[in-house]
């Protein structure tokens, strides 16, 4: 099995907890395999990689062909072995699951992954040159993956990130200690090598103005949802007070954590308190800890209705993370930082369209308490960034801000298409992977109409 | 890509102008917008308001008293910036208005020329109105002169000009002249006791704030702004407002979340500028997506000679707060 570090030795770095399968153990975990015929495995997977077609190989120990077949559906498979979700996805599907466990098709893919990247990795080749221009906004999962795509069919691609640092949520959000930075920019090299145009530090909209982007052959929106939602309630304009965007981007890309060999700070909590109960909350939390601080997180219904994954809320707990569910922030405490943070008591009520129950804040003298704090993360959810997309009328909006497009990823201008948390709102890295890889076929399906 | 320092030129004690070679941002930079730049893999981000552009130059006035506009202040023409991003924020509405004040304190001054030429061109009439500790610290004041049909210089000293503050000019103009929009930039305190004057007159004035920043995007919120009881976040939805709707007491406050990590990080660099130098060497070829070698090298001699603190409300690490 893979090895997993110990919670007490892991606490005190920023290295990967999950140190992966050997080879042994991979081939053992592949001829687990059953190679059905119509296997379901694929059809789980957002991308759809032809999943018993690599593990056939690991069994074989042919990496380098497990590699090839993998990077034909997924460019950044180092990654998703890391971050997908599979319980939910492939291995959610796989036929063993049933009657034992599923076949563990992450850890493998991340083997193979791992196993390129220390031979040497081989870049897939492209398609001849169509001559089209082809702009990509957002160097995320989504943009990556559609500017992989794009390049892979022939097309001339120019992909536009803002930042400093292309990856996205893979950079600024997802800690090292989940996903570590030289994968993913190794990662990010390969689609780069595929003769990528990437171009940071470029706001579209503001750097690139609408007419410009525009003027290009055909367009894909992948801003994401970076926009962070606060909670509204009384104090949240106190000293110590973050989103878990800003409190993650500082030490993910800005390394705060190591500051003041990095310039950028960020205020080192002895006592955190981390509001929300999704992935985003549980990687606040643990960068907390591993800062030194005790954390409690506040999450508003019970632990089985926690929305991260089961493995990182395990990891969280390992690593002493207090859970204090059924509880909902009412105030920030503090004159002018931080001191504390009120919360109510939740009742659950009847369940919702998600089989969730709503909460419903108690009454009474005991139904609020209060926390000591230095530090408040609020990890509650995120929308698109309405910068761009503001200087698109033209463009149809979806629900909560997102941009609507077709089951093709096509948006209501001809030539512009979106995938991605921007068409989503906040979904999973594979998800925005997905979308963004049926966008660029029909992208390539528009553009190869349009040469004819 | 590295963006190369055209022309660094110190403009006064402690406060130095620079030309950097930033095409995406000269190309379509406008008054009241800012950039964002971080001088190396070490460094923070840190906005600064754009205060002129020619061709694929930008031009950024700035004063040294954090680490990171020291170790800035310290490079000369020749060098380059690791990123320049931008333009950031929402232009000023510079359409024809009828008759603009535009007031100016410390390092705001640099930010009027740009705003006041927009102004002209579109038909306003245009006072400047501009306030320094001294002589010596009315930035760019010749630039700004041919840009304004008027200008006032105030002084605290009395070294020339006005003896006290543009709030006192402003006033004595509120009761004789009409005035249709005040704009005032420069540090937070300035421009909220400023902005007092003409609270009850119904004068639309406009400010353009300075909170702390990280991204420039709006993707962390850290430059949060109450304005009228919203929250708004300065570098996407200003970082213009409505000076009577701001809540100063709140961004002065979260302009100084940092004091002691800001002064520890300033101390250290004074010590010895190379510390970082392990961090910055030029392997990190990732950076920039393309295994960039860098051959202009970012210097970092020590100019020596850096000052005392200014007045320009930002504490320590200035450059956390837009240069105003």
């Amino acid at each position: 099995m893979s090895g997993k570090r110990d919670a007490a030795e892991r606490i005190h770095d920023f290295l990967e907890v999950d140190t992966g399968l050997s080879e042994n153990n991979a081939v053992l975990e592949a001829s687990r395999c059953m190679e059905c015929v119509r296997p379901k495995c694929i059809e789980g997977c957002p991308v759809n990689i032809n999943i018993p077609g690599f593990i056939a190989e690991v069994v074989k120990k042919n990496y380098a062909e497990a590699a090839k077949i993998l990077k034909a559906d997924n460019m950044l498979p180092a990654i998703c072995g890391r971050v997908c979700p599979q319980e939910t996805q492939c291995q959610g599907r796989c036929v063993l699951g049933k009657k034992e466990r599923p076949v563990r098709i992450g850890a493998l893919e991340r083997f193979v992954a791992d196993w390129e990247r220390e031979q040497g990795i081989v870049t897939p080749e492209v398609g001849k040159p169509t001559g089209k221009r082809v702009a990509v906004v957002g160097s995320g999962p989504a943009g990556l993956t559609a500017a992989a795509e794009l390049a892979r069919y022939g097309h001339s691609v120019t992909l536009f990130e803002s930042l400093h640092a292309p990856g996205g949520v893979l950079t600024y959000g997802i800690p090292s200690f989940r996903l570590p930075k030289d994968i993913v920019r190794e990662e990010i090299d390969q689609v780069l090598k595929l003769g990528v145009d990437l171009k940071l530090n470029h706001i579209v909209g503001r750097s690139v103005p609408v007419d410009e982007l525009l003027a290009y052959d055909a367009v894909f929106l992948g801003m994401g949802a970076g926009l962070p939602s606060f909670m509204n309630i009384e104090g949240e304009g106190l000293n110590g007070v973050y989103s878990a965007n800003e409190f993650l981007t500082r030490v993910n890309l800005m390394h705060a954590d190591k500051f003041p060999d990095y310039d950028t700070p960020v205020i080192k909590g002895k006592k955190v308190v981390v509001v929300g109960g999704g992935n985003v909350a549980m990687d606040a939390s643990r960068v907390a800890r591993r800062m030194g601080a005790e954390v409690k997180l506040v999450y508003r219904r019970r632990m089985e209705d926690l929305p991260a994954r089961l493995d990182e809320i395990k990891n969280a707990v390992e690593e002493g993370v207090e859970f204090m569910c059924c509880a909902n922030p009412t105030k920030i405490l503090g004159e002018v930082a931080v001191s504390g943070i009120e919360c109510v008591k939740m009742d659950m009520g009847k369940l919702d369209e998600s089989g969730r129950p709503v909460p419903v804040p108690m009454s009474g003298p005991d139904a609020t308490f209060m926390l000591d704090a230095d530090v408040v993360i609020e990890a509650i959810g995120q929308s698109p960034n309405p910068l761009l997309l503001s200087l698109m009328p033209d463009l149809e909006r979806g629900r909560h801000g997102t941009v609507f497009v077709n089951a093709a990823g096509m948006t209501s201008i001809l030539h512009v298409f979106a995938g991605g948390d921007i068409a989503t709102g906040a979904a999973t890295v594979i998800e925005a992977m997905g979308t963004a890889k049926k966008a660029a076929a029909a992208m390539n399906e528009y553009l190869t109409k349009i040469s004819e | 890509m590295v963006y190369e320092i055209e022309k660094a030129t110190q403009i006064a004690d402690n406060i130095h102008e620079f030309w950097i070679n930033a095409p995406q941002v000269a190309g379509h930079g406008k008054a009241g917008q800012f950039l964002i730049i971080r001088l190396d893999d070490s460094g923070e981000r840190i906005p600064l308001t754009i205060s002129a552009v020619r061709g694929d130059s930008v031009r950024i006035v700035f004063m040294a008293v954090g680490k990171t506009t020291k170790q800035l202040a310290a490079m000369k023409a020749g060098d380059c910036i690791k990123d320049v991003a931008g333009p950031l924020g929402n232009p000023s509405d510079t359409s024809k208005i009828g008759n603009c004040v535009l007031i100016g304190g410390g390092v705001g001054i640099a930010c009027l020329p740009i705003l006041a030429k927009a102004l002209k061109a579109a038909g306003n009439h245009v006072t400047g109105i501009i306030g320094a500790r001294n002589e010596k610290l009315l930035l760019l004041s010749d630039e700004l002169e041919k840009e304004c049909d008027e200008l006032v210089i105030c002084t605290d000293d009395g070294s020339r000009g006005y003896h006290g503050f543009p709030a006192d000019i402003l006033k004595k103009r509120i009761e004789t002249d009409r005035i249709d929009a005040v704009w005032i930039i420069g540090p937070a305190i300035m421009m909220k006791i400023t902005s007092m004057a003409t609270l009850s007159t119904g004068i639309k004035t406009i400010v353009n704030l300075n909170p702390i920043m990280v991204d420039g995007t709006g993707m962390c919120g850290s430059c949060r702004v109450t304005v009228d009881g919203k929250m708004k976040f300065a570098c996407v939805d200003g970082p213009e407002f409505d000076a009577h709707l701001v809540d100063w007491n709140e961004l002065m406050n979260r302009q100084r979340i940092y004091p002691a990590m800001e002064k520890e990080s300033a101390e250290l660099y004074a010590a010895d500028p190379h510390r970082q130098d392990g961090i910055n060497g030029h392997a990190d070829g990732h950076a920039d997506g393309h295994g960039h070698v860098c051959t202009c090298g970012l210097s970092k001699a020590n100019s020596g000679n850096i000052g005392k603190n200014g007045n320009n409300g930002n504490n320590g690490k200035t450059g956390n707060g837009v240069e105003n």
